[in-house]
């Protein structure tokens, strides 16, 4: 097998008597589109911030683009790019300025930099005059801008730190264009994401919670592992039945998913009852578990 | 409690216009969500609403029953909780209750089960002596609406309050809205997330300063003929 772009075994970091990252190890080849999801204070970001030579480990192997932390954090911080989730770009500096200023702190040659701001701005395809405030971007372009930053000394992998928070649905969609973009070029892209069609898009998935690895695998692998059981579609195109909050806790686990209910059904029988029961006020279809699904399921309960 | 009425609201900021002619009614105990591409106007609405900014042109009606409210009377009634919220990462969840307890000179009687039931309602009380700066992204999220409901306000305006929130999260804090928009609160979100929007008694889809459709929302998914807001999107070729 040949290099992996990120090795870890048993990875722990501990502050104080606070264990954020809990003796995860995991391996990313190169090239992949590799997501890395968890709840809120899961460990995910101090993770990134260890594989970024940010953060030295408490204990456990750490292997990034070949490197150790024998080799010094300066030699991974080289060979990787971040975008981290707070602070992106200086808003009231240009992107030209931002842009600028980024290469200066890589020590990038003023000629290389500037065949690079001028290739990967044509990747994101900027439209805009790079004399423009970075606070007058909308919200998606300034994430395409902190992107192009994060890439100006060709890192080898990149770590985006939930890279679409809050930025608009079809920003979002072009966004996930470029991260594909990015692997196709040979960069290994590892992305933390609340969203969980973008999950979907990742090659593999980690998923964590409080500080440990609990699952590992594509997208239909954890599906299958998640949901065992199977997973229906109802929804009420009217007021629902009296009681049908009771009635379908017996029959399964329900979950609110918009103006639908996904219900993992344990007791079939007691399900085509109630369905029978419910005649046209119910409509109900088998459908396959959505990452939401295998997230809220993990996450909320043992694995 | 209070109902907001905006009748062709506009706002321009240095001539260029932001919002165009909003009309809305905005009935107590209900639970709006604005949607829309990047700079559609949803947050300069949310601050229209608050009374952070002044309108250009039109108007925005504060009642209560029928009657309208002067301005005074209206702005310790309202909450709101801004993008990206500034809280004291030193001061412990508890402090940060106080603090905004003593703000808003909010009595000890009234203080104690109100500070009680929100901290059980967001299940913060294992963590009431934890600093705000050393909180995960969905709990600032939720001190943070804690800090706008402890003056008990009528009407909350949350500018897109779940972003960054994981899934779990972020069912928790639905959960909470819900409880507060039974409790007679009316609550307008911005949000990012097309779920959430079909989970508000309304969804008003704003681009470029207009309503672009608006109503309950399986009406207007059923009136655009889409499956979702996401392809409502796409369909109307939103940025």
């Amino acid at each position: 097998m040949s290099e992996p772009a990120v090795l870890t075994e048993g990875l722990t970091v501990r502050f104080g008597n606070f264990t954020a990252v809990d003796g995860v190890s995991l391996r990313v080849e190169r090239g992949e589109i590799f997501g890395f999801l968890g709840a809120n204070g899961a460990g995910k970001t101090t993770t990134i911030r260890v594989l970024t030579g940010l953060l030295a480990p408490t204990a456990g192997r750490v292997e990034v683009a070949g490197l150790t932390f024998d080799h010094g954090a300066d030699a991974i911080k080289a060979r990787v790019g971040y975008m981290s989730q707070k602070f992106t770009l200086y808003t009231d500096l240009t992107v030209a300025e931002n842009l600028e200023f980024a290469a200066a702190l890589r020590k990038i040659p003023a000629g290389v930099f500037r065949e690079r701001s001028r290739d990967l701005l044509r990747f994101i395809d900027f439209r805009d005059r790079a004399d423009v405030l970075v606070r007058d971007l909308p919200g998606g372009l300034k994430q395409e801008v902190s992107l192009v930053a994060a890439l100006l000394h060709d890192p080898e992998i990149v770590f985006l730190d939930e890279p679409t928070a809050g930025v608009s649905p079809s920003a979002r969609v072009r966004f996930w264009e470029l991260i594909r973009g990015l692997a196709a070029r040979g960069k290994t892209v590892f992305v933390t994401t609340h969203y969980m069609d973008e999950a979907g898009e990742c090659g593999r998935i980690a998923l964590m919670r409080a500080g440990a690895l609990i699952a590992l695998g594509t997208p239909r692998e954890l599906k299958d592992r998640a949901f065992p059981e199977p997973l229906y579609d109802l929804h009420f195109p009217a007021a629902p039945p009296a009681g049908w909050r009771n009635d379908l806790a017996a029959a399964g686990t329900v979950q609110p998913h918009g103006l639908r209910w996904h219900v993992a059904v344990r007791d079939p029988r007691r399900w085509e009852d109630l369905l029978a029961r419910w005649g046209t006020a119910a409509r109900a279809r088998r459908i396959e578990a959505s990452l939401e699904d295998v997230f809220l399921r993990w996450v909320e309960s043992p694995a | 409690m209070l109902a907001i009425r905006v009748d062709e609201l506009g706002k321009a900021f240095r001539g260029r216009p932001a919002l165009n002619g909003l009309s809305a009614d905005f009935a107590p105990g209900t639970l709006h969500g604005l949607i829309g591409p990047d700079g559609a106007g949803k947050s300069t609405l949310l601050r229209l609403l608050a009374g952070l900014l002044r309108p250009t042109t039109g108007r925005i009606e504060y009642r209560r029953e029928t009657a309208p409210l002067p301005w005074d009377a209206v702005r310790p009634r309202l909450a709101y909780m801004p993008q990206t919220q500034s809280l004291y990462a030193d001061l412990s969840v508890g402090e940060h209750l106080d603090f905004f307890r003593d703000l808003h000179a909010v009595p000890e009687d009234a203080y104690r089960p109100r500070r009680d039931r929100l901290l059980r309602l967001t299940r913060l009380a294992p963590f009431v002596d934890r600093p705000a700066g050393q909180l995960s992204g969905g709990m600032y999220k939720k001190l943070g609406l804690m800090c706008a409901l402890i003056a008990s306000p009528d009407v909350l305006l949350l500018d897109e309050p779940t972003n960054g929130v994981d899934p779990v999260s972020r069912r928790e804090f639905w959960d909470l809205l819900y409880e507060l928009r039974n409790d007679g609160l009316l609550v307008i979100l911005a949000t990012a997330y097309m779920d959430e929007a079909e989970r508000c008694d309304r969804a008003w889809l704003l681009d470029a300063g207009r309503w672009i459709a608006h109503g309950p929302p399986r009406e207007v998914l059923e009136r655009e003929g889409v499956a979702g807001f996401a392809e409502l999107f796409i369909r109307q070729g939103l940025p």
